[in-house]
């Protein structure tokens, strides 16, 4: 009986590593089909689409437009997957990050302290904002019941809605010389982050180093703590965590707040690397991007970073087909179907998975039964 | 303990390896077969791209009046358009992207038409010093930019003027794309304008998104509905600047027996798209874009490239009052006279409301 268990053990084991590389290959190679069954659709040759996304994606300043697209795009991803792993849906990484954006370009505009000062006080900042703007969520759904779903959506509107107002030229913004763009005051020079300058293929964001402790942070305290581990309990089930003394409202408004607090660092590498002022062109949407990425990492921290790249690589090479007369709109149409085709082929392995379980089981039962019933027979007859 | 050192050092050394795979292997611009950009000016026709703003052609605005442009100078000297369009998530990478795309691959002149290209090409254009680089309602301070303005306000004053005098019930409205000082600038002008023919008249405002959310430049339904709701109200006379937005509100207007609707950067009685509603637009503040995009093209077709800050403005045409359908013959007059106060410096528009 032992050794059956153990041995079963094992085998589900390599299967549970085929299986887990199987979702994704599938979920690639059938995003590939169907973008190239689209691009044809349209008239085109998908082969040569394909082939200049690689030509193109692979130079060397597309590595480096990749890899800083890919840090705002992980920490958006990490933001919305530690809402995920408590079964919290917080779309409102959206409006947090943009706030919190918003607050540290006005702090880090006024502030002229020097860079190694300034630079920590603007990013806690941004931290502040996105976990206060996203404690109001947390805290409505633990005493009122309000879905954070809801709440956090009308949270973006009200977010757009304070900035619109606030950054006006009577109010904390100020004019271009030709009076059409309006911005917050710009940061100082001293509160710029480092970049890692790569020649002429451009320079890479220093924030880069910061997304990466974020993700070892929240591969850490997920993984390895009690915190993460009573967090993941709830996430699974609700009753049960309360069952075994976990606090599930005090749970879900921390979750929440950790959320916000990493959804407030999103706008950062764009802020401290890029524009260096907030204007009405700052990026928005960069929190629905973050939904999509931490579906395609499975909230995974290595996953996430793997989806905010494959994101990045997106962009860049389809910017460059609508260049090469290909419908603008293939980017939204292939990124969609890589969501989707993820998450089905995730679907499907795991039912597969489940089924040949129970075979399995189903059939050691069968033959244990078997055995029993020959034994009895022996000692019958 | 053992593991967190494997799972670091795998981070590291992933880390070492992308960006020496970043420092090696050459940009896309070596990738490009196109020659250089200083010569493609030369021989025959131009190499014209063109970055629209959100939205694109066929807004039957904003875009579309700089599309006219470019396909007159296409047309009156040959050559080549290459256009690009710019999405609502856009980040400055993406519009340094397409600037730089368009003159890795030789075209020249490069327009960029919106004032969301303004950071992007002060980048861009340092780095091609050789291209002739345009921008529409921005001005960007390089040796080898042109600036191309509008006094949107001055166009919309004589809206304003039109709108206070075919108004019946003292009443009228405007819609504003995106609450931004551009858009600002024709309210501004749009309020004074009534205001100054007519006080007691109640002008609406309303805009359609705010702040960074875009939006409101390319969404008819949200113009249909704000349209529909200050027609509810009571206002007669309905003027949306706001991109192709516009379209949802002209459509509204059209809906209601004697409301007019005042249109927005291209004459859009003419536009084939809205030839249903011509009968209800009144007029249309035409600013001129595709005069300023083909001033442009022509200067560096002729070899002797526009740069610096150039306002087109009311008095020279840059911006003026369609008269097609002839719904404002009767006060043309009116017109002109407010016109010639703008003019002359006797009337000073306000810029902001």
């Amino acid at each position: 009986m032992k050794t059956l268990i153990s041995r079963g053990k094992s085998r589900i084991d390599k299967e549970r590593l085929i299986l887990a590389v199987a979702a994704p290959l599938l979920a690639i190679i059938a995003a590939l089909v169907v973008t190239a069954v689209i691009i044809a659709a349209t008239g085109k040759d998908p082969f040569a689409a394909f082939s200049d996304m690689v030509t193109y994606g692979s130079a060397s300043d597309s590595q480096v437009y990749i890899l800083n697209k890919a840090t705002t795009y992980y920490l958006a991803g990490v933001a919305v997957a530690i809402g995920f792993r408590m079964n919290l849906f917080n779309i409102g990484v959206d409006g947090q990050y943009r706030l919190a954006a918003f607050v540290a370009a006005v702090l880090g505009g006024a502030l002229t302290l020097p860079g190694w000062l300034s630079i920590p006080l603007i990013m806690l900042a941004a931290m502040a904002t996105g976990a206060l703007w996203s404690a109001i969520a947390g805290i409505l759904k633990v005493t009122r019941g309000v879905s954070e779903v809801i709440s956090t959506i009308m949270l973006n509107s009200i977010a757009t809605a304070i900035i619109a107002y606030l950054l006006q030229p009577e109010q904390l913004g100020q004019l271009d010389d030709a009076g059409t763009l309006v911005s917050t005051k710009p940061l100082p020079k001293s509160s710029y982050f480092f970049t890692i300058d790569v020649g002429p293929a451009g320079q890479v964001w220093g924030f880069i180093v910061i997304a990466v402790l974020v993700g070892i942070a929240y591969w850490f305290v997920l993984g390895r703590t009690r915190f993460g581990f009573d967090l993941r309990t709830v996430g699974q089930s609700e009753s049960a965590a309360a069952a075994s003394g976990v606090s599930v409202k005090k749970m879900v408004a921390t979750s929440m707040i950790i959320s916000g607090a990493v959804a407030g660092l999103v706008g950062m590498p764009t802020l401290l690397n890029d524009s260096h002022q907030y204007d009405n062109s700052f990026p928005v949407g960069l929190g629905f991007t973050g939904i999509a990425i931490a579906l395609l990492g499975r909230n995974h921290p290595v996953g996430i970073a793997l989806g905010a790249l494959l994101w990045g690589f997106l962009e860049r090479t389809t910017n460059h087909l609508e260049f090469q007369g290909y419908d603008k709109e293939i980017l939204g149409v292939i990124q969609g179907v890589i969501v989707l085709c993820v998450v089905i082929a995730y679907e499907v392995v795991r039912r597969y998975g489940l089924k040949r379980q129970q075979q399995r089981v189903g059939a050691e039962l069968a033959a244990q039964a078997a055995a029993v019933r020959t034994d009895k027979q022996e000692v019958a007859g | 303990m053992r593991r967190v050192a494997k799972i670091s050092a795998a981070c590291i050394a992933t880390a070492a390896l992308a960006l020496t795979a970043t420092a090696c292997g050459g940009t896309s611009s070596d990738n490009e077969s196109s020659g250089s950009s200083s010569d493609s000016g030369k021989k025959g026709g131009v190499k014209i791209g063109l970055a629209f703003d959100v939205g694109g052609r066929g807004d039957h605005s904003f875009n579309d009046s700089a599309a006219r442009g470019a396909d007159k100078a296409k047309k009156e000297f040959g050559g080549d358009l290459k256009e690009l369009t710019a999405k609502t998530s856009d980040t400055e990478a993406d519009r340094e992207q397409r600037l730089s795309d368009l003159a890795d691959a030789g075209y020249n002149p490069i327009i960029g038409v919106g004032y969301a290209y303004a950071t992007s090409m002060t980048k861009v254009s340092a780095k091609y010093p050789k291209t002739t680089f345009g921008i529409v309602d921005s001005v960007v301070n390089a040796k080898n930019t042109d600036s191309i303005v509008f006094t949107e306000e001055q166009g919309s004053y004589l809206a304003g003027v039109a709108a206070a005098l075919k108004t019946k019930k003292d009443h009228v409205g405007f819609i504003g794309g995106v609450d931004v000082p551009l858009i600002k600038k024709f309210e501004a002008g749009y309020v004074q304008g009534v205001k100054a023919t007519n006080p007691k008249i109640k002008v609406d405002v309303q805009y359609l998104s705010h702040g960074s959310d875009t939006s409101g430049f390319a969404s008819p339904d949200k113009g249909k509905e704000a349209a529909q709701g200050m027609l509810d109200k009571g206002a007669d006379v309905v003027y949306s600047a706001a991109g192709s937005s516009g379209n949802g509100s002209i459509e509204a207007v059209a809906g209601t027996k004697g409301a007019w609707a005042i249109g927005v950067d291209s004459d859009q009685y003419n536009i084939p798209g809205l030839a249903k509603y011509k009968s209800s637009i009144l007029t249309s503040v035409v600013k001129n874009v595709d005069i300023g995009v083909f001033d442009l093209i022509k200067s560096v077709k002729d070899g002797s490239p526009k740069t610096g800050t150039n306002t087109y403005a009311l008095k020279d045409g840059g911006v003026s009052l369609a008269t097609s359908g002839g719904y404002i013959d009767d006060i043309q007059a009116k017109l002109d006279a407010a016109k010639e106060q703008i003019a002359s410096g006797k009337v000073k528009v306000k810029t902001t409301p």
